[in-house]
């Protein structure tokens, strides 16, 4: 008996079952390293499959500069940014990444339609309709991924420098945008059931992939910087779905799995981030959050100096960090490190790290700051634990949080409403450090500032702690 | 390429398993795997590289369709960013994770 190059296709069910113990292992901190091998070991054996199988049939390959090229430039590209990225900006490459994601699904759709259609190749009765219907899924789902993915990087960046001048990612969405939002949606859908019937016209498919990148920027446009974690959450999981619905049109089961397997875990990660920041996704993707009019900050406060706060550290007892945003932008963790060990040593002080499940610009942010400044992992207590110990601790240093910190979450009202915060208040001192008293992504001002068991610290998280520790080395 | 309706009901059960499959494999997470884990999936949903391999060479079996070639090519350039750079990334912040745990065995 002769090998059948068609039991090449094996390959993919291996690839397929390493996809699936990869996905499990990621979700388990002890196993999380493994899974990404895992993953990365099932994609080559997904690749070299898919080689294999393209040298066995018919010319073979005949297009090898083309794919040595591609995929040695992405390959490049990818390292690049993968090394080259600072800790503080992965969500925003995790989304860009993304939105590349979904680009290269609806990318191989749009190629299958031209190739097919400009060869006057085009498939009939059955197959025209699975092919034309997955074409058009997937250029729906991928070209909105990619787009959404953009505006979720620009939110997640706060903005950019266009000819010399900052500009901030503007966050707009009246009402009356879900109901276009709707339209859109059911516009595409129609323009998709008509290139079935019309299946050689290209320029339905060029408005089916020009409303679809309308239809992401819709979506994301609205939503707030701070449900932006739970939208790149969503898009993951997009672009998952978009590779599955590639998957039909080539008929290529590893494109289905693994894509089915991303866009279903991925949308329960959704869930499970939504629950921690105590959001439905529903009103994360309809009812605008933090787009309203910002408060106007009109109090004010008079800053303290890190003298008198190192005073206020002598002898402390028991001291809680917590870390915002503002520790990331400004790198300020190791400087942290630096003021936990200052203490421990000075006056053998016990200092914890209070990380609120949504701080900084994605969930787990935080741990993989403190872990990059090699805090120990169990020294990081989580939001009702941190809740428990406020109370008999002797002083909390809320470094660059915000939202999270706000007292105003626990009236019931305002766009924080609902949203499980530090309750910071309870300590008998409170010393932040900020650039200023501005309000945070959900543009509330904050309470906690203006109490007077509060000292706010006016300047960048970094220098500020630089100065807090030479005054406590100077005590 | 013609397409059965018995391959085509194969195809839609592996995509509805599938999906099955992925809403039991992730339960519970604690927030510091959030990223990672997000971003390693992520790296997987590049698994459209498959796709784009494929329609790279199909594009000039027929010699004329270039842009259809060119549309691929993009489709795996991009593909391969996310695969290499979704793993790389995720390898790296696993990395600090695996770190601190070595930190903490010792003691």
């Amino acid at each position: 008996m002769s090998f059948d190059p068609a039991l090449l296709d094996l390959g993919y069910v291996v690839s397929a079952v390493l996809f699936i113990v990869g996905l499990k292992n990621l979700g388990h901190p002890r196993t999380a390293p493994r899974g990404n091998r895992i993953g990365a070991l099932a994609m080559l054996i997904a690749v070299l499959t898919t080689l294999a199988v393209m040298q066995s049939r018919g010319d073979g390959i005949i297009g090898w500069p083309l794919i040595l090229g591609g995929m040695g430039l992405g390959t490049a590209i990818g390292l690049l940014m993968a090394y080259r990225v600072k800790m503080t900006q992965v969500p925003e490459m995790v989304a860009l990444l993304n939105g590349f994601g979904g680009a290269a699904s609806a990318l191989v759709a749009l190629s299958e339609v031209v190739g097919r259609v400009q060869r006057n190749d085009l498939p009939e009765g059955l197959a025209l309709w699975v092919a034309w219907l997955a074409i058009g899924l997937s250029a729906l789902v991928g070209w909105a991924t990619l787009t959404g993915s953009l505006v979720a990087m620009f939110k997640l960046m706060g903005g950019i420098t266009l000819f010399g001048r900052w500009i901030r990612t503007p966050t707009w969405g009246p009402a009356w945008l879900n109901i276009v939002k709707v339209v859109v949606a059911v516009a595409i859908v129609g323009l998709i059931v008509t290139s079935v019937v019309q299946p050689g016209n290209l320029w339905i498919v060029a408005a089916i992939v020009a409303l679809s990148c309308l239809l992401g920027v819709l979506v994301v446009l609205p939503i707030g910087g701070a449900d932006m974690p739970v939208v790149v959450s969503l898009l993951n999981a997009m672009s998952g779905i978009a590779a599955a619905f590639t998957g039909f049109i080539l008929n290529n089961s590893v494109l289905i799995v693994a894509g089915s397997l991303v866009g279903a875990s991925g949308l329960i990660l959704t869930f499970i981030m939504c629950k921690a920041m105590n959001r439905r996704l529903v009103d994360v993707l309809f009812s605008s959050f933090g787009g309203g009019p910002a408060d106007t900050v009109t109090r004010t406060k008079v800053g303290s100096d890190p003298d008198e706060v190192a005073m206020l550290l002598d002898g402390a007892q028991k001291v809680i960090v917590v870390p915002g945003y503002g520790m990331a932008v400004s790198q300020a963790q190791h400087a942290v490190r630096e003021f936990a060990e200052l203490l421990r040593d000075t006056y053998g002080t016990e200092v914890l790290y209070a990380i609120h499940p949504v701080a900084g610009r994605m969930p787990g942010h935080m741990n993989v700051l403190l872990a990059e400044a090699q805090v120990p992992y169990e020294l990081q207590i989580e939001l009702d634990e941190a809740n428990n110990q406020f109370a008999t601790c002797d002083l909390v240093l809320v470094l660059g949080a915000n939202d999270t910190v706000n007292p105003a979450a626990r009236s019931g009202e305002g766009p924080l409403a609902g949203m499980p915060i530090l309750n910071v208040d309870q300590a008998p001192v409170v010393v932040v450090i900020k650039r200023s008293l501005s309000v945070g992504y959900a543009g509330v001002d904050n309470d906690l500032f203006y109490m007077n068991k509060t000292m706010m610290l006016f300047g960048d998280g970094k220098k500020m702690m630089g100065e807090l520790n030479a005054a406590i080395k100077d005590a | 390429m013609t397409l059965t309706i018995p391959a085509l009901i194969a195809a839609i059960t592996l995509f509805v398993m599938a999906i099955f499959l992925g809403f039991e494999l992730i339960t519970k997470v604690p927030p510091t795997l959030h990223t990672p884990l997000m971003s390693g999936s992520n790296a997987i949903s590049g698994i459209s590289i498959v796709g784009a391999l494929f329609l790279s060479n199909v594009a000039f079996t027929g010699g004329s369709t270039a842009l259809s070639g060119w549309l691929a090519f993009a489709a795996l350039v991009l593909a391969t960013v996310n695969v290499v750079g979704g793993f790389a990334v995720t390898g790296r912040m696993m990395g600090m994770i695996a770190g601190r745990k070595r930190d903490k065995d010792p003691s």
